[in-house]
């Protein structure tokens, strides 16, 4: 893997996604536990608040985002977990490739791992919230934009939490402050599209977190980790 | 030119300053602070809207201010942190940080006191007021964090990076009752405008506000005092301070 990584920085960063991913594969049960556990909370809200339909119609894309968002929060901390605890990050420190392109690979290769499969489980959990096909599409799409943004910003999080032992309560007491704007943006967008109202206004600004995210948040996660490391 | 820089950073010396800056800050401070609210409470006119209640802004605006600022002056030191590595604007971060939680809960408190006689509710999820939560929020991750690591180095680079990171709620705050149409009023001071009050009642609300600068810059030297004394115990002159005399 070495030589790949000296290689130049498209190739390094294919070798971490690809480096993740096999790593994640190995371990399925890591890949699977976020998902359970959004199916789970979005289960408990029709047993815990009301089954009606006209309830769940309404808060049904909130009750989707909130536990997108608690699962992805679930999966952070394994982010860099895994290669702090055997050393790989101290090398990825090490590489000649700067390092916030190897981080924003390891944020493409989170996503791709938990944001995504969230994405495609959540047609079949907005059916039985009973939303509509319209509201199930533009869902779809505020999740497809939205959960990058929590790979890369929970990524900050995750950087600056490593090594310290609550760093599950920290982490959520850290970012989920920056992530109700995503929130706020996602769930508004379904529900304007449920009323008929236009959303491709709302829709710009999302996508304008995801490049604000995809260019500022990598930086930040890139100087917690070095700070991280530095640390022992 | 740089040796005043270092002199900056040196604890000793700032310590020295801070001792004697403070009974001005606090003197200057507290009369300013205390004549804007005995006159904005006791003498101001009614509001010809909201009657007695719009008082309360003489203590909320000073408070909401002040909460925005303490954040701003804190992602200020944590870019001198990152940059120069200076210990004592991460000294400053960390006692500002509580200070500026209370200032908020403050802010947010005396917004539901003053919401319920005028929109009929102690909290509603208004923009502005959730932005505002937000910070209290921003706070508390960034005293939790700092109280986490024990090096104090990483502790000082972490929260740096952590405040830097929540600084996007700022702006939000600012112009979140202009982007949204929402219950909060819009600003009450703008630099650009004149006031739309009677100066009756702007003049000891920006006593009120500045008195609350001082005030604040008081706590955070008295602060950052007992914060440098933590850290530089082992040092001679902290000692000779602590003991004149002493067998140190």
């Amino acid at each position: 893997m070495s030589s790949e990584i000296s290689a130049g920085v498209p190739a390094a960063m294919k070798a971490v996604i690809l480096g993740d991913l096999r790593a994640w594969f190995r371990q399925p049960q890591d890949l699977l536990n976020p998902l359970l556990f959004f199916v789970l909370v979005v289960m408990l809200f029709p047993l815990g608040v009301s089954p009606e339909i006209g309830f769940l119609q309404q808060a049904g894309a909130g009750i989707l985002w909130v536990a997108a968002l608690l699962s992805v929060l679930l999966s952070l901390d394994h982010l860099f977990r895994h290669d702090f605890d055997n050393g790989t990050l101290e090398q990825l420190v090490l590489q000649p490739q700067p390092l916030f392109l190897l981080v924003l690979a390891k944020s493409l290769a989170h996503w791709l791992l938990t944001g995504l499969p969230l994405v495609l489980l959540t047609p079949l959990l907005a059916v039985m919230v009973h939303l509509d096909g319209n509201s199930i599409a533009i869902l779809c799409l505020t999740l497809l934009i939205g959960t990058p943004v929590l790979s890369l910003i929970g990524a900050i999080g995750a950087a600056l939490t490593l090594g310290l032992r609550s760093a599950g309560v920290l982490l959520s007491l850290m970012i989920i402050p920056l992530y109700i704007p995503v929130l706020i943006f996602g769930t508004g967008t379904v529900m304007a599209a449920s009323e008929g109202a236009p959303v491709s206004g709302q829709l710009a600004l999302m996508g304008a977190f995801l490049v604000l995210a995809l260019t500022l948040a990598p930086f930040a996660a890139a100087a917690a980790l070095r700070i991280s490391l530095s640390n022992g | 030119m740089w040796q005043i820089f270092h002199k900056l950073g040196s604890p000793k010396w700032f310590y020295d300053i801070a001792s004697r800056l403070m009974p001005w800050l606090l003197w200057a401070g507290a009369a300013l602070f205390l004549a804007g609210i005995v006159w904005g409470l006791a003498f101001a006119p009614q509001d010809y809207l909201q009657g007695n209640s719009y008082r309360i802004i003489f203590i909320h605006v000073p408070t909401a201010f002040l909460a925005q600022s303490v954040y701003l002056m804190m992602a200020a030191a944590a870019v001198v942190t990152l940059v120069w590595r200076m210990k004592l604007a991460d000294v400053f971060v960390k006692s500002a940080a509580p200070v500026g939680a209370v200032l908020t809960f403050l802010a947010l408190f005396t917004g539901a006191v003053w919401g319920k006689p005028t929109w009929g509710t102690w909290w509603i999820w208004d923009a502005r007021l959730t932005s505002m939560l937000i910070l209290l929020f921003l706070y508390f991750g960034a005293i939790a964090l700092g109280n986490a690591i024990s090096d104090e180095k990483s502790s000082a680079k972490a929260v740096a990076v952590l405040v830097l990171v929540g600084v996007v709620n700022i702006p939000i705050i600012k112009y979140s009752v202009e982007w949204w149409n929402t219950l909060h009023q819009p600003a009450t001071f703008k630099l650009t405008e004149k006031p739309t009050m009677p100066a009756e009642m702007w003049v000891p609300l920006l006593m009120a506000v500045l008195g609350l600068y001082l005030l604040f810059g008081w706590l955070a030297c008295l602060r950052m005092q007992t914060e440098i004394l933590v850290r530089e115990g082992r040092t001679r002159w902290v000692r000779n301070l602590v003991q004149p005399g002493g067998n140190a």
